[in-house]
C-alpha cells in the first residue's frame, strides 16, 4: 500500500518517460517539441509535489491566522521560473520549426535528412 | 562612495545582460558590433579585475541584496571560476574584434543588433554560470546561455543549421531538465540550494536513494551540456554549420561551463558524502573520458570538412579535461582545469585561422584547401601553430596539461600505464590529422576551378588577432604561471572539500 500511496511520483515517472519517448521515437519535429513540453512537466510535478505538506494551505499569510500549517512556497517560486524556462524553450524550437519549413518544405526528420544528405 | 570591487561578481553578470537589449536600438551599420566588443572588453576587464583579487589572496563572496547566504543568493567567485571566466570573457573579446568582416558577410544588416544581443546573453549567461553559487540559479543562467547560443547558431546563411539546431534545442533541454530533476530531489532531501549549505547538510541523508539518483541525474544531464562522450552528438553539426565567429567563441568555452558545473557539483557536494562516490565518479567518466579521446581523434582523422573535423578534435579534448578530472589527485585535477585554458586558446586560435579560411575559400574542405598555404601563408602559420598546441609539442599551452596529465596518470600503476597509452595514442592521432592539413594547404598543387577563388591574405585586422591567440598559446606553454597557479588552487580547493 506504500508503494500505491505514492503515486504522484508514479505520475511523475510515467510522464516523464511518455515525453522522453516521443522525443526521441518521432519523426514529426512538432511532435518532437511537444514530447520535450511533456518531459519538462513531468519535473514541474515533481517540486509541486514535493512542496505540498500535509493539511498545509496555500502559502499566503492572513490577518487573524495564527496557528496555519503553509505549504512550501519555495518550490512553487522555482517552478514558475522552471515554467518560463520552458516556455523559451518551446517558443524558440517553434520559430526554429517555422523556419525547417520555409527552407526544406517539410518537417519530418528523416525527410529532412534525406535533402541533406542530396 | 560605492566600492566597485565588492560589487564586481555581481557585475560581471549584470553588465552583459542590461547592456544585451540596448544592442537592439542600435540600428546604425556597425555600431551594434562595436557596442557588443566594447561590452565584451568591459566584461574581459572585470574578469581581469577579479584575477588579480584572487590572486592576492582573496575570494569573493558576494550575497545578492544582503540577504545572508542559506536564505538569500550568493555569488562566489574563486580561483577556479576566475580561470573559467577569463576564458569565456576573453573568447567572447577575441571572436568579436576579429571576426567583423566575417560576421557582416554571414549576418544581414537588418538582424545584426538581435544577434549581437543574443552574443551578449549567453556571455552574460556563461559568466553567471560560474560565479553563482546555488544549484538553482547555475540552472537559470545555464538556461540562459543555451537559449541564447541556440539562436547565435542558427544565425548564418547555411540551412543545414537549423536541423543542427533543433537537435542541440531537444538534446540541450533534455540535459537542463534533468539536472533540474537532480536538484529538486536534492531539496527533497536537504531542503536547501546553495551548494555549500548543501554540503554541511547532505552529511545526514547520504546514503539514501534520492541522494544517489540525484547524482546520477545530474551527472548525465551536465555531460549533455557538456558533450562528453556518447552525448556529444549534437556538437559536431552545431559546430560546422554555425557562423564562423559563433563557432570560434563556442567552441572555447560553452562546453567548459557545462565541465566547470559537473566538478564543482561532484567534489563540493557528492565526493565526500555519497559512500564509494569517489570510485563512482572515475569508474563511471573514466571509460567515457577514454572512449572521447580515441573515438573523437579517430573519426576526426577521415573527416573531409574542416570545421567538422576540429569539432569532433573538440570532442577528444573534453575527454582530456574529464580524464585529467576522474584521476582526483591533485595533479589530475590541475591538468583537467588548465587544460580548460589551454584548449581554449588552441581552439580559439584554430578556429580564427578557419573563419580566416572562410573568407577567401568558397567551401571548407580539403579539395578546396589544397596549395591554401601559397596565398595564405600567415593564416595557415596561425593554423599550424594551434595545431601543436592541440598535439602538445613542447613550448604550447598544449604540452603543460598533456605534461601534467602524464605525470597524474603515473601514480595510478598499471591504470595509469593504460591511461599514458592512451594520451599518447590521442596526440599521435591529432599528429595524423594536423599533417593531412598541413599535406593538403603546403604541399598539394591547387585545383584547376579552385585557383581563381583564393585572391590573397584575410583582412588584416582578422590576421593579427589570430596570430595573436597563436602566440599566446605558444607564451602560456612557455610561461604557465598565471594559468597554473589558478589551477593548482582550484584543484587544492577542490580537493579540500574532500578531506
Amino acid at each position: 500500500m506504500e508503494l500505491l500511496g505514492l503515486y504522484y511520483y508514479w505520475i511523475f515517472a510515467a510522464l516523464l518517460m511518455i515525453g522522453f519517448y516521443a522525443v526521441i521515437a518521432k519523426l514529426n519535429l512538432i511532435k518532437k517539441l511537444i514530447g520535450l513540453s511533456l518531459f519538462q512537466s513531468a519535473v514541474f510535478l515533481l517540486y509541486i509535489t514535493m512542496g505540498k505538506v500535509s493539511d498545509g494551505t496555500a502559502p499566503i499569510f492572513q490577518d487573524g491566522l495564527t496557528d496555519q500549517v503553509f505549504s512550501n512556497p519555495l518550490p512553487q517560486v522555482l517552478i514558475l521560473t522552471a515554467i518560463v524556462v520552458g516556455i523559451s524553450t518551446t517558443a524558440l524550437g517553434l520559430g526554429v520549426v517555422v523556419r525547417i519549413e520555409e527552407e526544406y518544405g517539410t518537417i519530418e526528420e528523416n525527410e529532412i535528412r534525406e535533402i541533406d544528405r542530396q | 562612495m560605492i566600492n566597485l570591487e565588492t560589487h564586481l561578481p555581481a557585475l560581471q553578470v549584470l553588465v552583459p545582460m542590461l547592456l544585451a537589449p540596448l544592442v537592439i536600438l542600435l540600428r546604425p551599420r556597425g555600431l551594434a558590433w562595436a557596442a557588443t566588443a566594447a561590452v565584451s572588453l568591459m566584461a574581459f576587464a572585470i574578469a581581469v579585475s577579479l584575477t588579480m583579487g584572487v590572486m592576492g589572496g582573496g575570494l569573493y563572496s558576494y550575497e545578492m541584496g544582503s540577504w545572508p547566504a542559506p536564505y538569500g543568493i550568493a555569488l562566489q567567485v574563486d580561483a577556479f571560476s576566475v580561470l573559467v571566466l577569463l576564458v569565456i570573457t576573453a573568447a567572447s573579446s577575441i571572436a568579436l574584434l576579429a571576426c567583423k568582416s566575417s560576421l557582416d558577410s554571414e549576418i544581414e544588416a537588418t538582424r545584426q543588433p538581435l544577434f549581437y544581443a543574443a552574443w551578449l546573453l549567453v556571455v552574460a549567461g556563461l559568466c553567471g554560470i560560474v560565479v553563482a553559487a546555488d544549484a538553482f540559479n547555475i540552472f537559470v543562467f545555464m538556461e540562459i546561455s543555451s537559449l541564447a547560443s541556440y539562436v547565435l547558431v542558427a544565425g548564418g546563411p547555411d540551412r543545414r543549421a537549423l536541423p543542427a539546431v533543433f537537435k542541440y534545442l531537444i538534446m540541450g533541454t533534455i540535459g537542463a531538465t534533468f539536472y533540474l530533476i537532480g536538484i529538486g530531489l536534492i531539496y527533497m532531501m536537504t531542503g536547501t540550494l546553495n551548494l555549500a549549505d548543501m554540503e554541511l547538510r547532505i552529511h545526514e541523508v547520504a546514503d539514501q536513494r534520492p541522494i544517489l539518483v540525484a547524482a546520477g541525474f545530474i551527472t548525465i544531464g551536465l555531460a549533455l551540456k557538456a558533450a562528453v562522450f556518447p552525448l556529444h552528438v549534437w556538437l559536431p553539426n552545431a559546430y560546422t554549420y554555425a557562423p564562423n565567429a559563433v563557432t570560434v567563441f563556442l567552441a572555447a568555452c560553452a562546453t567548459k561551463v557545462a565541465l566547470y558545473v559537473l566538478m564543482r557539483f561532484d567534489f563540493v557536494v557528492f565526493q565526500q558524502n555519497l559512500v564509494g562516490h569517489e570510485i563512482q565518479f572515475a569508474a563511471f567518466l573514466m571509460p567515457l573520458a577514454v572512449l572521447a579521446i580515441l573515438i573523437g581523434s579517430a573519426v576526426a582523422i577521415f573527416e573531409p570538412n574542416l570545421k567538422r573535423l576540429f569539432a569532433y578534435s573538440s570532442v577528444a579534448q573534453i575527454g582530456y579535461i574529464l580524464l585529467g578530472a576522474s584521476l582526483v589527485s591533485m595533479m589530475g585535477l590541475t591538468a583537467g582545469i588548465i587544460h580548460i585554458f589551454n584548449h581554449a586558446l588552441a581552439k580559439g586560435a584554430i578556429f580564427l585561422a578557419v573563419a580566416c579560411l572562410a573568407t577567401r575559400l568558397t567551401h571548407l574542405n580539403f579539395k578546396h584547401l589544397a596549395g591554401a598555404a601559397r596565398q595564405m601563408p600567415w593564416t595557415m602559420g596561425a593554423l599550424v601553430l594551434g595545431g601543436l598546441s592541440l598535439i602538445g609539442v613542447p613550448g604550447t599551452a598544449g604540452f603543460i596539461s598533456k605534461w601534467y596529465l602524464v605525470m597524474a596518470a603515473l601514480e595510478r600503476g598499471p591504470l595509469g600505464v593504460f591511461l599514458i597509452l592512451v594520451i599518447i595514442a590521442g596526440s599521435l592521432m591529432a599528429l595524423v590529422y594536423i599533417w593531412r592539413i598541413v599535406e593538403t594547404a603546403y604541399f598539394q598543387a591547387p585545383g584547376a576551378q579552385v585557383n581563381a577563388q583564393i585572391s590573397g591574405e584575410a583582412p588584416l585586422p582578422m590576421l593579427v588577432i589570430t596570430w595573436l591567440t597563436a602566440l599566446s598559446s605558444l607564451y602560456f606553454g612557455l610561461v604557465p604561471s598565471v594559468p597554473l597557479w589558478l589551477s593548482s588552487a582550484a584543484a587544492e580547493s577542490l580537493l579540500g572539500h574532500l578531506r
